[in-house]
C-alpha cells in the first residue's frame, strides 16, 4: 500500500533507466489469489468444454475403430474409388456416395443462398416493429419443422410440381453438362417424367428450404448488428437503401453470411430423412442433377442399417466416418476462410 | 467573460473564402492555404470544384431556412415551432443544454429525423427556397445537398481511405473514372486537411485512423459530394483537443464555401468557430424552443434574454 504511493514521486524524481545491466529489471510473476466465484465459474465453463471435445473424439475414434475391418478388407484406395455398394462381395466404397452427399448439399446451397440472404434482408431491412417480430418466429418455426415432414412434403407436393420445371430446364439447358438428361426426348409429346423424379435436383431443392432457416437465423443476426453510426453516415451521404445495405451492413455481415452457410452446408451433408424418402439410390457418380438416381451418405446407412450383419456394419461406420471427415474438412476450412476475411464487425469501436 | 480571436467584422464578404479571412490570425494554418504548386497531380486550387461541378451540379453554398419546425417522437413533443435562418456561406452554431432538441432539429435539417420510426415533425426546411419535405422532393438528393458529420466518428471499417473518401459515389450510384475519383479524393482530403497525413496509405483501412483523422476523414467523405449545406452534430465531443482543434481549423477553412451549422456543447468552441449562433432551451417537461439567435459576438458579450446570459456563462446547463 505504501509502496504504491512512493511509485509516482520516484518516478519523476528519476526518469532516466537504471545504469546497471538489463538484469536488475527481471519480470515479475505475477500472483494473484483466485476468487471463489471465478474459480467455480472457470471449472464450469472448462468442464463443459472439455466434455464436448472428448464426446466429438469418442465419437471419431469409435468410427475409426469400427471402421477398420472393412477398410482393411478392401483397402482404403479402393474404398475411396469404388462406387459400388456390396459388402457381401467385398466391392464397396463411397465414390458414388460422397460425391452424391456433396452435389445434393452444393445444390442445397446455390438454392438457399440467394434465398436466405433476401429473406434476412427484407426482415432486417424493410420490415419494421410487429411484423419483423412475427417474420423472425416464422423463421425458428421453419427451423423447428422436423425434416421428415420436409421429406413428405417434398415427396407428395414438391416432386410432382417440380418436374416440369426439370424438364423445361433440361430442354434448354441441356447442354450444360449437369443439366443433360440421358434418353430424354424433348419433341415427345409425352415424356416419360419419371426420367425427372427422385433427382439430385429434388433432394437438393427440399434441403435447401430446411437450411433456409437456419442461414437466415445467422445472418438476421449479423445484420441486425450492423451499427446504427455506420447506416445513418451512408444515409447521410445521400445512399440509397440498397446503397447503405451494400457498403454498410453487407461487409459487417459478412462473418454472419459465411458462417450462415457453413451452418447450412453441415446441415445439408448430414441430412438423413428427407433425401433418403426422395430418391432412388443408385451407386454410380451422376453428374446430371436433373436426372432421376442420387446418392447421399446419411440416407444410405438409414437405409441399410437394418439388414446389417457385423462386417457390412463396418462398411456402414466407414462410410460414416468419411462423411464426419468431410464435415470437419469444411468446417475448418470455413472458419480459416472467415479468420482471414477482414469483416466489417472486427474493426468497430 | 468570452472574447473572440478575432472579430467577425474584418470579414471582406460575405462569400469571401475562410482563407483570406484566417489569414489575419496566427494560426498554423498558413501551410494548408498555401497554393498547391506541388501537389502530385498538379492539382489547382480550385480543380475540386470542377470534378464536383461535373459529377453533382449545383455545388455552391446554400441558405438554410427552417421554418415554424415542430417535431414529436410517439406523442413527445421535443420542439415547438422553431424558426431559423442558416445565412449562405456562414457557420451557425446551436446551443443549449442537453434535451432540448438542438442534435432533434439539426437532424431535421437533412430528413435524419425520420428515420426513428416513432418520429414526426410538421413545418418546412427550405435550401434557397425549395421545401426539402416536398412530396416530389427525393430523399437522397436531399441529404446529399444538406451533409452531416456525426457526434462519433464513422467511417466505413472496411473500406480503405480511398474508398471511404469516395463512398458517396457508390451509395448514390454517380459514376466517375479513375482520373475524376483521383481528384475528388485528393480535394476532399485537402480540404478535410487530413491529405498530408494519409497521402502515403490510401489503401488502408479507414478505421485504423486515430478519432481525430477518422472525423476529418468523414468530413472528407461528406465534402466529396459536394453538400451546399453541412450539418455537424458535437463533431469534437470524441476527440481530443488537438484533434478538436484541427476539425475548428478545417472549419474555418471551408467557411464561405458552403453553409454550416455546428452543434456544440462546448461555449469556447461556439465562440472559435460560428458567425451566427442559436440558444435552443426546453423548460421542464416543455418542447425545446430558440430563446435568443443573432451574431455570435453579441450573443455571448451582450445577450438579449437573461437565460442566455447565464448560459453562455456556465451559470447552468
Amino acid at each position: 500500500m505504501t509502496e504504491t504511493t512512493a511509485i509516482a514521486p520516484r518516478l519523476t524524481a528519476q526518469p532516466s533507466y537504471p545504469e546497471d545491466g538489463s538484469d536488475a529489471a527481471a519480470p515479475r510473476a505475477l500472483k494473484y489469489v483466485i476468487e471463489r466465484a471465478d474459480r467455480t465459474f472457470r471449472g464450469v465453463a472448462r468442464g463443459g468444454g472439455l466434455i464436448v471435445l472428448t464426446i466429438m473424439v469418442l465419437v471419431g475414434l469409435y468410427l475409426t475403430i469400427n471402421a477398420v475391418q472393412a477398410v482393411s478388407a478392401v483397402g482404403i484406395v479402393e474404398f475411396v474409388t469404388e462406387t459400388a455398394w456390396s459388402p457381401e462381395t467385398n466391392r464397396f466404397g463411397v465414390a458414388a456416395l460422397l460425391t452424391g452427399t456433396v452435389l445434393i448439399a452444393l445444390v442445397a446451397i446455390v438454392i438457399s443462398l440467394p434465398l436466405a440472404l433476401g429473406m434476412s434482408l427484407f426482415i432486417t431491412e424493410i420490415t419494421a416493429g410487429g411484423f419483423q417480430r412475427f417474420m423472425r418466429s416464422v423463421i425458428d418455426l421453419m427451423a423447428a419443422v422436423p425434416s421428415v415432414v420436409f421429406g413428405l412434403w417434398g415427396l407428395a407436393f414438391l416432386q410432382p410440381a417440380i418436374v416440369p420445371f426439370s424438364r423445361w430446364l433440361s430442354t434448354w439447358f441441356g447442354w450444360i453438362p449437369i443439366f443433360a438428361v440421358d434418353g430424354v426426348d424433348p419433341t415427345n409429346p409425352l415424356p416419360n417424367t419419371s426420367l425427372f423424379t427422385s433427382s439430385t435436383f429434388i433432394a437438393g431443392l427440399v434441403v435447401a428450404m430446411m437450411v433456409i432457416p437456419i442461414m437466415s437465423s445467422l445472418m438476421i443476426e449479423s445484420f441486425s448488428r450492423a451499427p446504427i453510426g455506420e447506416r445513418e453516415g451512408a444515409y447521410a451521404l445521400g445512399a440509397t437503401r440498397w446503397g447503405m445495405i451494400r457498403s454498410v451492413v453487407l461487409p459487417f455481415g459478412k462473418g454472419g453470411v459465411i458462417g450462415g452457410t457453413m451452418l447450412g452446408l453441415g446441415r445439408a451433408l448430414g441430412e438423413t430423412i428427407a433425401i433418403y424418402l426422395i430418391i432412388s439410390p443408385i451407386f454410380d457418380i451422376n453428374p446430371h442433377i436433373l436426372q432421376r438416381g442420387a446418392n447421399s451418405i446419411a440416407a444410405h446407412i438409414a437405409l441399410r442399417y437394418g439388414e446389417a450383419n457385423s462386417f457390412s456394419m463396418s462398411a456402414l461406420m466407414a462410410a460414416g466416418l468419411a462423411l464426419f471427415v468431410l464435415t470437419m474438412v469444411i468446417n475448418f476450412t470455413a472458419s480459416t476462410v472467415i479468420a482471414r476475411s477482414r469483416s466489417g464487425a472486427e474493426s468497430e469501436g | 467573460m468570452i472574447t473572440l480571436p478575432f472579430s467577425r467584422r474584418q470579414q471582406p464578404g460575405r462569400y469571401a473564402r475562410a482563407t483570406d479571412n484566417e489569414s489575419a490570425a496566427p494560426t498554423v494554418q498558413t501551410d494548408i492555404i498555401l497554393p498547391d504548386i506541388d501537389s502530385p497531380s498538379g492539382l489547382s486550387a480550385n480543380g475540386g470544384f470542377d470534378v464536383r461541378r461535373e459529377l453533382f451540379g449545383e455545388t455552391s453554398a446554400g441558405e438554410l431556412v427552417a421554418d415554424s419546425i415542430t417535431a414529436w417522437f410517439g406523442t413527445h413533443k421535443v420542439l415547438d415551432r422553431v424558426s431559423l435562418t442558416m445565412e449562405t456561406g456562414k457557420v451557425t452554431a446551436l446551443i443549449g443544454p442537453s434535451g432540448c432538441g438542438k442534435s432533434t432539429f439539426l437532424r431535421i435539417l437533412n430528413r435524419m429525423h425520420e428515420m426513428v420510426p416513432s418520429a414526426s415533425l410538421s413545418g418546412e426546411v427550405r435550401l434557397d427556397g425549395s421545401d426539402l419535405y416536398e412530396r416530389s422532393q427525393r430523399l437522397t438528393w436531399a441529404r446529399r445537398q444538406v451533409g452531416m458529420i456525426f457526434q462519433k466518428p464513422n467511417p466505413f471499417p472496411a473500406m480503405s481511405i480511398y474508398e471511404n473518401t469516395i463512398a458517396a459515389l457508390n451509395l448514390t450510384g454517380v459514376r466517375a473514372n479513375r482520373e475524376q475519383k483521383d481528384q475528388l479524393v485528393e480535394d476532399s482530403l485537402r480540404k478535410a486537411s487530413l491529405w498530408d497525413e494519409v497521402k502515403d496509405r490510401l489503401e488502408q483501412p479507414g478505421g485504423g485512423l486515430s478519432g481525430g483523422q477518422q472525423q476529418r476523414l468523414c468530413i472528407a467523405r461528406a465534402l466529396a459530394v459536394a453538400p451546399r449545406v453541412l450539418l455537424m452534430d458535437e463533431p469534437c465531443s470524441a476527440l481530443d483537443p488537438t484533434s478538436t482543434r484541427r476539425v475548428e481549423e478545417t472549419i474555418a477553412q471551408l467557411r464561405g464555401q458552403m453553409t454550416i451549422v455546428i452543434v456544440t456543447h462546448n461555449m469556447q468552441q461556439a465562440a472559435r468557430v460560428s458567425d451566427e449562433c442559436a440558444f435552443f432551451l426546453a423548460a421542464q417537461n416543455t418542447p425545446g424552443v430558440i430563446v435568443e439567435h443573432g451574431d455570435t459576438g453579441a450573443m455571448f458579450n451582450n445577450p438579449q434574454d437573461e437565460r442566455t446570459f447565464d448560459y453562455v456563462n456556465g451559470r447552468f446547463g
